[in-house]
Order: C-alpha cells, then sequence, then structure tokens
C-alpha cells in the first residue's frame, strides 16, 4: 500500500529528496501529499502556486486522487528544448 | 522515433530513419547550447527530466503534428545531462510532401517542448548556477 513520490529539478534541491515512498492510506489527494513535504519544508509552500504536478506520468491537479501503486511527481515549470 | 538520450545527438541517422521517396521536404531543427544568458557568460547547461513521462509527452506531439499538419514523419530527440557551448539539446525533424506543412509542424513541436515536457535547464556560470523554470 504505497504511493511512489518524486521530485525534480529545483524541487529536488530544496526538498534533498529525488524519490520517497509513503503509505498510501494516509493520504487522499495530490495536495495533502504536497502539504506533508511542505510541513518539513517551508520553501516549498512559498513555490506552492508555480508548482507543477503529475500523477502517473500525466499532469494533475491539486485536487486529484491518489491511491495504492500511484507515481506523484512535483515539479517546476518546465524549461527543455 | 521519440527519444531521450544522454550521448551526442545523431542528427543524419534520424534524418535517415524518416526520409522516404514520397517526401518533398525535410525539415530538421536543431536546439543549441549558447554561450551566454542575459549578458551572463554559460559555461555549460545540465539538462535533466522526468524521463518517462517526457517520452510519453513528446510522442503525444509528434501524434498531435501528424493530426494537425500534413506531414508524413516526425521524429523528436532531446539529451539530458552535461551539454558544452554549440551542442545540440534537441533535434526534431519532420518530412513531408510540400514544405510548408514540414516547417509548421517543426513550429509547432519545439513550442509545445517548451511549454509542456517535464525537461529543465541548469544554466552553470563561472561564479555559479540557476535552474531555468519557464519558458526561455
Amino acid at each position: 500500500m504505497s504511493i511512489r513520490v518524486l521530485f525534480f529539478a529545483s524541487l529536488a534541491d530544496i526538498t534533498g529528496i529525488q524519490e520517497a515512498t509513503l503509505d498510501a492510506a494516509e493520504f487522499s489527494d495530490i495536495d495533502s501529499i504536497l502539504s506533508r513535504f511542505a510541513s518539513e519544508h517551508p520553501e516549498l509552500r512559498a513555490r506552492r502556486s508555480t508548482i507543477l504536478f503529475a500523477l502517473n506520468s500525466e499532469f494533475a491537479r491539486p485536487e486529484s486522487k491518489v491511491k495504492d501503486g500511484d507515481e506523484i511527481a512535483f515539479f517546476p515549470p518546465v524549461s527543455g528544448g | 522515433m521519440f527519444q531521450i538520450v544522454r550521448e551526442p545527438i545523431e542528427v543524419a541517422a534520424l534524418r535517415d530513419s524518416l526520409v522516404g521517396p514520397e517526401d518533398g521536404a525535410i525539415v530538421i531543427f536543431e536546439g543549441t547550447v549558447r554561450n551566454q544568458s542575459h549578458g551572463r557568460r554559460v559555461r555549460y547547461l545540465e539538462y535533466s527530466a522526468y524521463e518517462a513521462m517526457a517520452k510519453r509527452k513528446l510522442e503525444e506531439i509528434g501524434n498531435q503534428a501528424r493530426d494537425q499538419f500534413a506531414i508524413h514523419r516526425i521524429g523528436i530527440i532531446h539529451r539530458l545531462g552535461r551539454l558544452e557551448i554549440g551542442e545540440c539539446s534537441v533535434v526534431i525533424a519532420v518530412t513531408s510532401a510540400h514544405r510548408a506543412a514540414a516547417f509548421q509542424a517543426c513550429q509547432f513541436a519545439i513550442d509545445a517542448i517548451k511549454q509542456g515536457v517535464p525537461i529543465w535547464k541548469k544554466e552553470v556560470f563561472e561564479d555559479g548556477e540557476i535552474w531555468i523554470e519557464g519558458e526561455a
């Protein structure tokens, strides 16, 4: 019963986390997962409005529901090319 | 062909894999590493990505380009890791019967990459480094 959480680019630097595993039973949506990390890393809260979310490799929203086996990603606006 | 790679991109190989006898045009866009950013001298760039999602998004952009423009084939390769000045970070190749569609699809694809593919670049200067966030 776990959820895989990924951080990329500046968000990985801020949190010091690239990958984490959470107990799926404790979280209902993406926002609840972000809040869990923001409580330990206040800078995430400051950047809240710019953070993008993905659920199983597709763009998602803070209110998107999460379940066992999901992969959630948090990242800043993209800059490839 | 939609790939995320860590080695130098083989542009000619991509071209050869796409072009066919029914094509009248092939348009190739290469993004390259520039030596300055907002007046600061860039030493090199570091690209990173959410690779699984980035590859999916490149394929999606390819499908959209084929739906929207009268093209035959499209291929996109983006490179990750440390890239030196002048090196190629991304290549888009599009084939079509007539040139206009290939030009348009190529422009569409690079714009879409810059807006919605989870890849990030870090600019490394003599005296520091910064993540670029958002379309440059």
